[in-house]
């Protein structure tokens, strides 16, 4: 027997959200931009940038996606979606006018406050590198309060290289390095040739004043941290985005742990020394 | 009710000190009384006089299981239960003993952690959809024989669900209508160790009435205002200090009895160092990846949301169910499974359970309830699972940094 | 997989093979669900409900039975090319079925006991599923299947959703709706702790020990999941519950003893003193 509840706060309510744009960047990735249908549920939202959502398609379910616009416009929602399972792949044959809902946000997102002044090495790997985009959109905006950028991106074979205009778009801009390369290279490439990690060697870094933002398989950030932290740079400038099963979003239904922490309250991006003992570790 | 006075992120009271501090509080302040046995019925009686809907132990199936009951004749009166790894017996003993039975396959958990629970219902309209949120129908319930590991596990279930960064609105309206009538254990079962994780035998903390049962007698202490006046009107004899004296030496008794026991003194670094030990080949070679380990758990909180949508897609209903660390899809992501083997999950199950738990809510995820061994199907023990990981000859070397505090 | 908007209703066949008929009745049993499915789609062939039986294509065909003849070999070819998407009903399609207990045995000495004429009789030596023989887009386990889930499967497809049932074990839906476990508490060997959730543990409920109808939990076939432990669970009726070999035997050699996972496991019973 069940009534409909009281006004406490429910933080598993969905809220109904349009698809205002859809923007194709690759075969399987579409953004999504979403506006509230609730113009007081819209005025109150706000995020951080590297939160996310849990994005809802109605009668299917829920996938937690990382909100890639910027935080300073939290009218408009931008989700850059892979169509990998059953959920995003429903939610990819959506068009412009029609609803998905949205729960969020959640998380803690990139410590783009901390880094305000400093250098900023950006190390992404393989498609996982939605997540940090918003956060290299951010700095973009706000260019003259960062140090120099860095971007080093790396990718399996070039057809995975996505958001292509993005990346020569940043390398036009001032005091920025965009550095991509392939470990499974065609004869079109014209980057480097080998994993992200190995781009460490070539930037200069000054350890310093350098933060570091890295998103992707968990094994580059494995081997890529070290490198790094060779180089000087302090663990705790370090941030790492990770990726577990979500189902909640709000730390209860257990999915997504790591060790002590909750992706999904805890994380998802998690300063490296408090995150370094679990990274290495089968099944945790 | 009281509830552990642990609320934000960053100070945690440890459960061991908080039994201390209410144990003076409420041991120490209430005046033992008496209720005979044979006057039970009135307890019950003035508890349905206030609204209360009464669940005790019944017999069922073999077993004791909650149900609703009216009459002292529905408790499982002269049964008692013999507990082993992976077997669960019931004898009847010819006594007038009441609560002689410690306990079933479930704690206090699925009372306000519902196993399946309600969460929303939705419908489309014109714009979009509209989202009714559901919630249990407020109901006073009072739980009769809950025992000292159950009202453990139900403070460990109160700080998730009530005190963490988010409250559960599901789990706070059945939460709020409980009424807890606990039963100090005067015997041990072989599964039983809550000795060793200070949980008990004596209930001390998070009930509103508990009893002692001496012979024909049933001590009475008081643990909250409900209880206090849940007792007004019924007719209740001082007790000597002979029988209360006699009262604890039976619960100090039923500790000393238990042959079990968890050592915590390590934990959680202990547990976090030894994640490569061969132990954990051995244990996943009889592990069955079955889920009943954590669907016994008065702790164990993990759960699944489900969508079922009606066959015409106006209509969906989402709700939330028990789930387990022990399902394949438990871990997984996209393109690949974090904990794809058995090993791996029976892995995550204990070391969440008694190390990263401390780490997360500032106290052991284990009360020592002895559940998990019974109703595993092939009766493994984590107490001994623990005692082998942890003996220091197979320490492993891979040595973890600690967990920063949180 | 479909078109919602489509004014046209995904066309559905309901195909028997070797088997009982007790899916198909499930599928009867629907009631109101029924005069729901028949407004979803549009039910072209489904001799066992209606003697309108329309030829192919069709959008979806569920499947029932095994194949055990060699006419029945041909005709799921036939059914497969006339069908986008291929959806087995039940242990025999998906697992061959009780009937494939011939596969460890003589079936031309079943057929010499059985039939007088037995020379009339061509039959396969072998019960198969489904799967042996065409693509299978979808696989509904159990004996018979669960109605909720066949409506579930068929919801999704309609508005173009790939279909998932969880593979959970019988323990955990038997531990939701509050059973006492028939193991632990009678000692009955109770293949729940192996067996794929789906029928809403109604054995246990009624205090019998399950007899693995929905299939092994997860690994029987490629996917994520591993194969279930059936050794330890086998190991222990032997040495605990004292059934003897073959007794342990047959508790996996039954309605699903051909799927990898339980054949394995009674093969080495049955090598067993």
């Amino acid at each position: 027997m069940h009534t409909e509840a009281d006004s406490i706060a429910n933080p598993y309510v969905i809220h109904p959200a349009t698809i205002v744009r859809k923007t194709q960047e690759a075969e399987d990735i579409n953004t999504f931009r979403l506006q509230l249908v609730d113009e007081e549920v819209r005025r109150q939202f706000r995020f951080r940038a590297g939160q996310f959502n849990m994005v809802y398609l109605f009668g299917v379910g829920e996938a937690a996606i990382s909100i890639v616009s910027d935080p300073d416009q939290p009218e408009l929602l931008d989700h850059t979606i892979r169509a990998v399972g059953r959920i995003t792949k429903a939610i990819a044959g959506l068009q412009p006018g029609e609803v998905l809902g949205v729960r969020g946000p959640f998380g803690q997102g990139w410590p783009l406050e901390e880094a305000r002044g400093r250098d900023v090495v950006i190390v992404t790997g393989g498609l996982g590198c939605a997540p940090v985009v918003g956060a290299i959109e951010y700095i973009f905006r706000r260019r003259v309060q960062y140090g120099s950028v860095k971007i080093l991106h790396g990718v399996k074979a070039p057809h995975d290289l996505l958001y292509r205009e993005r990346f020569d778009a940043w390398r036009r801009s001032p005091d920025t390095e965009v550095t991509l390369t392939s470990d499974q290279p065609d004869k079109s490439w014209r980057y480097h040739i080998g994993v992200v990690t190995e781009l460490f060697e070539l930037v200069s870094i000054d350890p310093s004043k350098t933060i570091v933002l890295m998103c992707g398989p968990e094994i580059m950030m494995r081997l890529g941290v070290p490198i790094l932290l060779r180089r000087g740079v302090p663990e705790k400038a370090v941030y790492v985005s990770l990726e577990r099963h979500m189902e909640c979003g709000i730390g209860l239904c257990g999915h997504c742990q790591m060790g002590p922490y909750f992706v999904c309250k805890d994380g998802p991006v998690m300063r490296y020394d408090r995150i370094e003992t679990w990274l290495g570790r089968t099944g945790v | 009710m009281i509830f552990p006075p642990c609320t934000r992120r960053g100070e945690f009271v440890l459960w061991r000190d908080y039994l201390l501090e209410n144990e003076r509080r409420f041991v120490a302040d209430d005046i033992h009384k008496i209720l005979p046995v044979a006057h039970l019925q009135r307890l019950l009686d003035a508890l349905s006089a206030k609204g209360y809907r009464i669940v005790g132990p019944t017999v069922h199936d073999g077993s004791v299981v909650w149900e609703t009951i009216r009459v002292v004749a529905d408790l499982p009166i002269g049964w008692r239960d013999h507990q082993e790894p992976a077997r669960y017996r019931l004898e009847q003993t010819r006594s007038s003993e009441i609560f002689g039975v410690v306990h079933g396959p479930q704690s206090l958990k699925p009372f306000a952690f519902a196993p399946r629970e309600s969460l929303l219902q939705i419908e489309r309209t014109k714009d979009g959809f509209a989202t009714h949120q559901m919630a249990a129908q407020p109901e006073k319930v009072a739980v009769i024989g809950a025992r000292a590991c159950d009202l453990a596990g139900l403070a460990i279930q109160d700080r998730i669900f009530l005190k963490d960064a988010y409250r559960d609105p599901y789990y706070a309206v059945r939460r709020e209508g409980l009424f807890v009538i606990a039963v100090n254990c005067t015997r041990a079962l072989s599964t039983c160790f809550c000795a060793s994780m200070e949980t008990g035998p004596r209930a001390k903390a998070g009930f509103d009435l508990a009893l002692t049962e001496v012979d024909d007698r049933l001590l009475i202490d008081v643990g909250s205002e409900a209880g206090r006046q849940v007792l007004e009107g019924i007719s209740l004899f001082p007790a000597s200090e002979e029988l209360i004296g006699e009262g604890a030496t039976s619960i100090d008794a039923c500790a000393r009895s238990q042959v079990r026991r968890l050592d915590r003194a390590r934990l959680p670094q202990a547990l976090y160092d030894v994640h490569e030990h061969p132990r954990w080949d051995d244990v996943a070679g009889r592990c069955l990846a079955c889920t009943n380990c954590t669907m016994v758990c008065p702790t164990c909180f993990c759960h699944t949301i489900e969508e079922t949508p009606d066959l015409s897609h106006q209509q969906t209903a989402r709700a939330r169910l028990w789930d387990s660390c022990f399902t394949q899809e438990h871990g997984y992501i996209h393109g690949k499974n974090i904990r794809p083997t058995i090993k791996d999950r029976y892995r995550m199950w204990l070391t969440h359970k008694l190390a990263s738990w401390i780490d997360q809510f500032g106290m052991s995820g284990c009360v020592g309830c002895g559940r998990c061994i019974t109703w595993c199907p092939v009766g493994i023990d984590l107490t001994e699972e623990l005692s082998v990981l942890l003996a220091s000859s197979n320490r492993s070397s891979v040595a973890g940094r600690p967990v920063e505090g949180r | 997989m479909f078109n919602p908007d489509e004014r046209q209703r995904p066309r559905l066949a309901v195909v028997k093979f070797a088997s009982c008929d007790g899916c198909q009745l499930s599928i009867l049993n629907l009631e109101e669900d029924l005069l729901a499915l028949g407004r979803t789609l549009d039910i072209a062939y489904f001799p066992e409900a209606s003697s309108d039986m329309r030829p192919g294509p069709y959008d979806i065909a569920l499947v029932e039975g095994s194949i055990t003849t060699a006419e029945d070999a041909h005709r799921i070819l036939a059914l497969r090319q006339q069908t986008k998407v291929l959806i087995t009903i039940g242990a025999c399609a998906t697992a061959g079925g009780i009937q494939a207990l011939r596969n460890w045995a003589d079936v031309e000495s079943f057929k010499r006991a059985v039939y007088p004429s037995p020379e009339y009789i061509q039959s396969l030596s072998t019960s198969t599923p489904i799967s042996e023989h065409v693509h299978v887009d979808f696989e509904l386990w159990g004996c018979p299947i669960d109605k909720g889930q066949l409506l579930r499967v068929i919801t999704d497809l309609v508005v173009g959703v790939q279909p998932r049932l969880p593979a959970d074990s019988v323990c955990l839906e038997c531990k939701r709706r509050g059973n006492v476990c028939v193991l632990v508490a009678k000692g009955l060997p109770c293949l729940g702790p192996v067996t794929r959730t789906g029928c809403g543990a109604i054995c246990p409920g009624m205090g019998r020990d399950c007899y693995g109808c929905f299939g092994p939990s997860e690994g029987a076939r490629k996917g994520p999941g591993l194969p279930p432990n059936t050794t330890s669970l086998a190991g222990h009726f032997h040495s605990d519950l004292q059934l003897i070999p073959i007794e342990v035997m047959r508790r996996f050699r039954g309605i699903n003893g051909a799927v990898s996972p339980f054949r394995a496991e009674s093969d080495i019973w049955e090598k067993k003193p």
